[in-house]
């Protein structure tokens, strides 16, 4: 079995108000509220790199899991799909940052759904390897803002790391079962290309993940004998606002049942889930029995859900 | 021309206003919808019609106009 054991998030400090976006890209601070939620998000500055936040994250997670030292972990998985470099990654340097040396540290490049992918393979790991810390940084910002700068891309994103140790014994919430879709035939309407800004059919990935999320979600909860009503809490990557309340929605639950952060830290990317995780467990938590759904959609397609019970 | 009225019906319900944009005008491009109403439109669609559309169909061009919609329904109908 293996267990959510914490989680631990990082943001950086500047803080960037949609005034500070709308006058940077030409567009009105209202409009961005208004199409995603968001009313700033979070910059990250020369020295906080995607390694240096992911390292900042995972000593946050530690701490939050009562101290465990970093020599205690047999597995680093490292999502991000902003890493400054082709190669390596930034999972070697996340272990190194963390005083690892040996510890195998593997990097996931998938933007926005990799910390779940994380997740879900780290659950199957944990057996193998003992605790497996998931991290994921983001830093979006230099990338959304590449110039042509599209305003739709640039004024959603933000930088910032989340963390989950998960752990072979106990921890605060079981992982039931999960469930991880791949689909690349629509790989081309949310791409970043080498040395380009990210680009975005936003029709395409709303109407895709509007139609393949909440399915992904009923059909995992279906196949454990459990029902949206019955779920604690929902969550989900913070893309946009506005999917959230449509997700919500689609699964016929209550919006308050989806934790949100997005207004103050825009999409994070595959850091999302994390972070909203790492604040959702400092105010609720799982609760003894009572189910819990992760979820994400992101580029590539790949999309799916996580079942966890406290 | 088939199914003219009754895609007005759903565009007019899912937006919660009149569609003014002639059938060969884009939907999307004209305002009349955006990126969070072409799901409803989808699922209207299919209920209205008692389809299923496949996500490999899900390409929002299939959709973006009065026209296109009618095109693709009549593959499906």
């Amino acid at each position: 079995m293996a267990f959510l054991k914490a989680f631990g998030a990082w943001l950086p400090a500047r803080r960037v108000s949609n005034e500070e976006i709308a006058a940077r890209v030409g567009c009105d601070a209202a409009w961005i509220r208004t199409v995603s939620g968001i009313e700033e998000r979070r910059f990250a500055g020369d020295e906080e790199t995607v390694a240096q936040m992911a390292v900042n994250a995972a000593r946050d997670c530690l701490d939050r899991a009562g101290g465990v030292a970093a020599s205690g972990l047999g597995m680093i998985l490292v999502s991000s799909g902003s890493a400054e470099r082709r190669f390596p990654g930034p999972a070697a340097s996340v272990a190194h940052g963390l005083g690892l040396a040996g510890v195998p540290a593997i990097d996931l490049p998938i933007a926005s759904a990799g910390s779940l992918f994380g997740l879900a393979l780290a659950a199957q790991l944990t057996p193998a390897y003992g605790n497996v810390l998931v991290v994921a940084s983001e830093k979006m910002s230099p990338l959304a803002l590449r110039e042509p700068v599209d305003r739709n891309v640039a004024v959603l994103f933000g930088d910032g790391a989340g963390a989950c140790l998960v752990a072979p014994g106990d921890g605060a919430g079981r992982i039931v079962d999960s469930a991880l879709y791949s689909d690349g035939a629509f790989a081309a309407d949310l791409e970043l290309a080498f040395d380009q800004p990210i680009r975005m059919n936003g029709l395409s990935v709303i109407l895709q993940a509007s139609r393949k999320l909440p399915r992904a979600i009923a059909d995992l909860l279906a196949a454990n004998g459990r029902t949206a009503a019955e779920v604690d809490a929902f969550l989900l990557h913070q893309a946009n606002r506005n999917l959230l309340v449509k997700l919500a929605q689609a699964l016929q639950a209550p919006e308050s049942r989806f934790p949100s952060n997005i207004a103050r830290y825009g999409n994070t990317s595959s850091a999302s889930l994390l972070i909203v995780a790492a604040e959702w467990s400092a105010s609720a938590g799982f609760r003894s029995g009572v189910p819990v759904v992760m979820a994400a959609f992101g580029a590539g397609f790949h999309w799916g859900a996580i079942l966890v019970e406290g | 021309m088939a199914h003219r009225d009754k895609i007005h019906d759903i565009l007019r319900q899912v937006s919660g206003k009149e569609i003014a944009a002639g059938p060969e005008e884009s939907l999307f491009d004209s305002g009349a919808l955006d990126s969070f109403m072409l799901p409803d439109l989808v699922g209207a669609l299919e209920q209205e019609f008692s389809i299923r559309i496949p996500d490999s169909d899900l390409n929002p061009r299939k959709f973006e106009s009065v026209a296109r919609i009618e095109d693709y329904l009549a593959t499906r109908l």
